[in-house]
């Protein structure tokens, strides 16, 4: 048996038992797990591959082509060929624009080959995945820069590395794991900013034991070592911005208590990764702030249900774990959907998925709060830095409603259209909440965030008014039962 | 801001405002574009300011290019095709006279 | 809990009503505060259409059509007066309006709307002229076939409803209102010399209190003495991405802002309680939308939205003075944008000046007792 995989809207079904958005490690474990029952499944994926972007490109890449990748990487091989043998049917380049609770079932609308459709799922599996969380600093919109992911993608599916002086800023692990993949390519990085603050060491410390004998330690020393080595790095980087007109040509920041300029071609910036939560947030799911992650997710229990009865959340999309934890999550949703599915109870493999998970999760604590991005870096001061990069607001004038007493985000939005362009608040609902939770002294889970409303991804008028007209929404809209 | 290191496998030729490019048969439209050493693809709607590709993830928008004379397509969420004609924006869409 | 300062007026509620009348209050000298909802409070000002509309309003009610023409008429003053006390310009547009009728039976039913509304008002009613397609299609090259005509009238315009709202909110401040959020009332006591407002935040007293909570009138009116029953009414719209100029007019179905967004309307929908927005309508919006302008099929949709409108019994305007318990008012209407500047100006006046009345006395509730009886 293999995937059978559907290319065009008009050979999808109306109706399935489960449906699973996102098909990076939790998508296509959650889809294989789902399978396995017999149980009639769907996975749509934004990407016209699969992999999610972990694992991007998996489905073509070869450790004799791309060696530099690094084992990690290659464990998504193992996933997709499992995926692959399923019975499952696989959606690539969909983007499902609006999802629904209605009645027990889930509503999907589905853009698929320039087509929108309507499909019923009995379990909606959300593995939408992570999104880098936003760093806003001066000159963040010019040309020439871009997230260490997006460089880390342009490596993992076009084979392609930093040309001229190239400079990473930031915090996370990422930072050192792209600069070590760039170096093993035969790339060059000319200098790391590490804006972790020094004191995060002190915050992270009760918490390093768990991570000491964690599968993180190792990986990462090493990393850092060998990047180390090759690389220069500077420490507790403050007051970062990025020069240049009309596209970057350098750094200007503070370390060791001095100015620092740095001539760069291209500046690679990343301050970890929080849920892309968009569809979630969108079908009314609801959300709550995690604050050791600093960033709000989907409320789930262990099994990833969420708060709307036939919505699962899976993977980073519910709370930042990596790759592996996404995969159990994703074994754990699939299976737990699939149970309630056919109305049978918690089998044994769920339990043993949940162990799995736990160990995964070791180290995660110290990790978080170790590159928990500094305050600087999440609720920026410069009045003229960008914060909704589509709607170009800027942090001077968030920070001037802040202070005259706007509500929360939404308001925010209704007063300045920050959030109101195509990315539909994806580059700057975290800031938002930080700078009003800074400006305000509030705490963040009471400023909230944007409450989003479909379509998540730009639909064309067309599209939409090719769907069917019911009876209802005729009248609703005409007053009449008829449209002619 | 990048090279390709890597001999090209199956190639595609595309024109980018009237220039015709290489790329990797398995490339986004944005990875090929910075393949070719382009960075700004747009001028932003509201200030006119240069932006290019940000997040190649299908999050951040910024890579809205016209494919085919399709206006504001994600260029990180579209593969190349042989024969494609992409171009690059300024500011908001323009109207289509006529319609379809 | 917290008690504020004592105050000689508070407005409830910030939206579009509550914010036009502070900022008319402020401008007469006096210094309002006015207490808000929460982020996501139900509030018909986020999902408004932005016009400043007169066409077919007023239907049995020409006192309502007389208001309404009377504040088109102040809009141009009001919009000048508004950019000098914030600095921010609401893109007035008083182009002209259409409605596109999609049907010869949406030609009638709306163009018989309109010829009684004008025969009810004799010589003050406002110019409007029933354009076939091909007369449409002379002012409006661009409009589909399906577009069987339309009714145009040159007083109708529009404006940048979100910047009329910041516009409002900054200028109110810059005159010497005050602006407090997360301070629901939930209960008004009459006291000797005015009033105890009280919420989950604490409490302040105020000499006077003008009831601006939208449909949360419906419950707070009756503490002071007055009634404001509603019905459930509710509106979604659909957002698109900029485009650049393409339709100078605006419309009761679809207009350009500023901005380049296009934004589509509209639905009336009675029976539901849920803010979500239904895809089911989204879809019969989007199809109007392209055929009555078939060179938005492309144009990319960003949102949908949605909100309850503040709808009355009769779906009029209440003005009221309360003659139980002097000092309280209840202001409240649909259509907050065009009835802005009578607001701003005329409503804010007569309480300023302690007037009995704020307004044509048929916009009293007591039109709602006497139906019931």
């Amino acid at each position: 048996m293999t995937v059978q995989m559907i290319r065009n809207a008009e050979d999808l079904a109306e109706r399935y038992d489960i449906a699973i958005v996102g098909a990076g490690p939790a998508g296509m474990a959650a889809a294989t797990e789902c399978a396995k029952f017999g149980l009639r499944t769907i996975v749509f994926d934004e990407n016209s591959e699969a992999g999610g972007q972990i694992y991007r490109a998996i489905t073509r890449n070869t450790p004799a082509a791309r060696p530099y990748l690094g084992r990690d990487y290659w464990r998504g091989a193992s996933l997709w060929e499992a995926f692959v043998a399923t019975t499952a049917s696989y959606v690539p380049a969909a983007a499902v624009w609006s999802l629904e609770q209605q009645d027990e079932e889930a509503e999907l609308r589905v853009s698929v080959s320039g087509r929108s459709m309507i499909v019923h799922a009995k379990r909606v599996i959300l593995a939408t995945g992570a999104t880098e969380r936003p760093m806003p600093v001066r000159g963040w919109t010019l040309p020439g820069v871009m997230s260490i992911g997006a460089a880390q993608i342009a490596l993992k599916s076009a084979g392609l590395l930093p040309e001229g002086r190239a400079v990473l800023a930031g915090s996370g692990p990422l930072l050192y794991l792209y600069a070590s993949q760039v170096l093993a390519a035969g790339g060059v990085i000319d200098a790391i900013l590490d804006t972790t603050p020094r004191r995060y060491w002190l915050q992270a410390a009760p918490h390093l034991l768990p991570f000491l004998i964690s599968p993180y330690v190792w990986k990462g020393l090493g990393l850092i070592l060998k990047v180390t080595r090759a690389v220069r790095v500077f420490r507790s980087v403050t007051a970062l911005e990025i020069n240049g007109k009309d596209r970057a040509d350098g750094v200007t920041f503070t370390a060791g208590g001095k100015t620092v300029s740095l001539p760069a071609k291209s500046v690679f910036l990343h301050q970890g990764v929080i849920p892309h939560a968009n569809l979630a947030n969108a079908a009314g799911c609801e959300m709550g702030w995690n604050d050791r992650q600093k960033c709000f997710a989907p409320v789930v229990d262990r099994q990833g249900r969420s708060t709307k009865a036939s919505i699962f959340i899976a993977g980073d999309g519910n709370g930042i774990g990596g790759a592996l934890v996404a995969e159990f999550d994703g074994r754990i949703a699939g299976l737990a959907a699939g149970l309630e599915v056919l109305g049978k109870e918690p089998s044994e493999d769920l339990r043993r998925y949940g162990r799995l998970r736990q160990k995964a999760l070791r180290g995660r604590t110290f990790i978080d709060l170790l590159y928990q991005p500094a305050p600087s870096f999440r609720a920026p001061a410069e009045e003229d830095v960008i914060v909704c990069r589509c709607e170009e607001v800027s942090v001077g004038a968030i920070r001037a409603a802040a202070d005259s007493g706007v509500a929360g985000p939404n308001q925010l939005k209704t007063m300045l259209r920050c959030g109101m362009g195509p990315c539909q608040g994806r580059m700057c609902a975290a800031t938002v909440t930080e700078i009003l939770a800074d400006a305000q002294q509030r705490p963040p889970t009471e400023v909230g965030t944007y409450r989003l409303r479909p379509p998540i991804k730009p639909v064309p008028l067309s599209e939409i008014a090719a769907l069917p007209h019911t009876p209802d929404a005729v009248y609703a809209v005409t007053g009449t039962h008829s449209e002619h | 801001m990048f090279r390709s290191i890597e001999s090209p496998k199956s190639r595609v030729r595309v024109i980018v405002d009237g220039r015709e490019i290489e790329a990797d048969v398995a490339a986004s439209v944005a990875a090929a574009l910075l393949g070719a050493g382009m960075t700004a693809v747009r001028r932003s709607v509201v200030g006119g300011e240069p932006r290019a590709p940000y997040c190649l993830m299908g999050i951040c928008f910024e890579c809205l290019v016209t494919i085919d004379g399709v206006q504001n397509r994600q260029a990180c969420m579209v593969p190349v095709r042989d024969g494609m004609v992409i171009s690059s924006q300024r500011g908001a869409r323009t109207m289509e006279v006529g319609g379809q | 809990m917290q008690t504020l300062p004592d105050q000689e007026i508070v407005v409830v509620g910030g939206g579009l009503v509550g914010a036009a009348v502070a900022w008319g209050l402020a401008r007469k000298g006096l210094r309002p505060l006015v207490l808000d909802g929460e982020d996501l409070a139900h509030r018909a000002s986020r999902a408004n259409f932005a016009l400043v509309w007169v066409q077919g309003k007023g239907l049995g009610a020409p006192h309502y059509a007389r208001w309404t023409i009377g504040s088109a008429k102040l809009w141009p003053s009001f919009s000048e007066e508004l950019k000098e006390t914030s600095g921010i310009d609401v893109a007035l547009r008083q182009r002209g309006g259409f409605t596109f009728a999609l049907s010869e039976s949406e030609m009638g039913m709306w163009s018989g709307e309109v010829r009684s509304v004008a025969a009810a008002l004799g010589e003050d009613a406002p110019e409007h002229v029933l354009l076939d397609h091909a007369g449409t299609a002379r002012m409006v090259p661009a409009i589909g076939k399906d577009v069987v005509g339309s009714i145009y009238s040159p007083i109708d315009g529009d404006v940048n409803s979100l910047r009329l709202f910041r516009a409002l909110h900054a200028g109110m401040v810059n005159l010497g209102a005050s602006y407090r959020a997360h301070s629901d009332v939930t209960e008004i006591l009459p006291k000797a010399g005015g009033f105890l407002l009280k919420g989950a935040w604490g409490d302040v007293f105020a000499g006077r209190v003008v009831l601006a909570a939208g449909n949360g009138n419906a419950r707070l009116a009756p503490m002071v003495g007055l009634s404001a029953p509603t019905l459930q009414s509710k509106g979604q719209i659909l957002v698109t991405e900029k485009c650049e100029p393409f339709f100078p007019y605006t419309s009761t179905t679809l207009r350009q802002a500023d901005e380049g967004g296009v934004m589509i309307g509209d639905s009336q929908e009675a029976d539901t309680s849920s803010i979500a927005t239904s895809q089911d309508i989204s879809s019969v919006l989007a199809s109007r939308a392209v055929r009555t302008f078939p060179q938005l099929a492309n144009v990319n949709v960003l949102r949908s939205w949605a909100g309850f409108r503040v709808k009355t019994l009769d779906g009029l305007p209440i003005y009221e003075a309360s003659p139980d318990h002097p000092g309280a008012y209840v202001v409240m209407c649909h259509s907050g944008v065009t009835l802005a500047a009578n607001h701003a100006l005329r409503i804010a006046d007569a309480i300023a000046g302690r007037a009995a009345t704020l307004a044509d006395a048929r916009f009293s509730s007591r039109r709602f007792h006497v139906s019931q009886h």
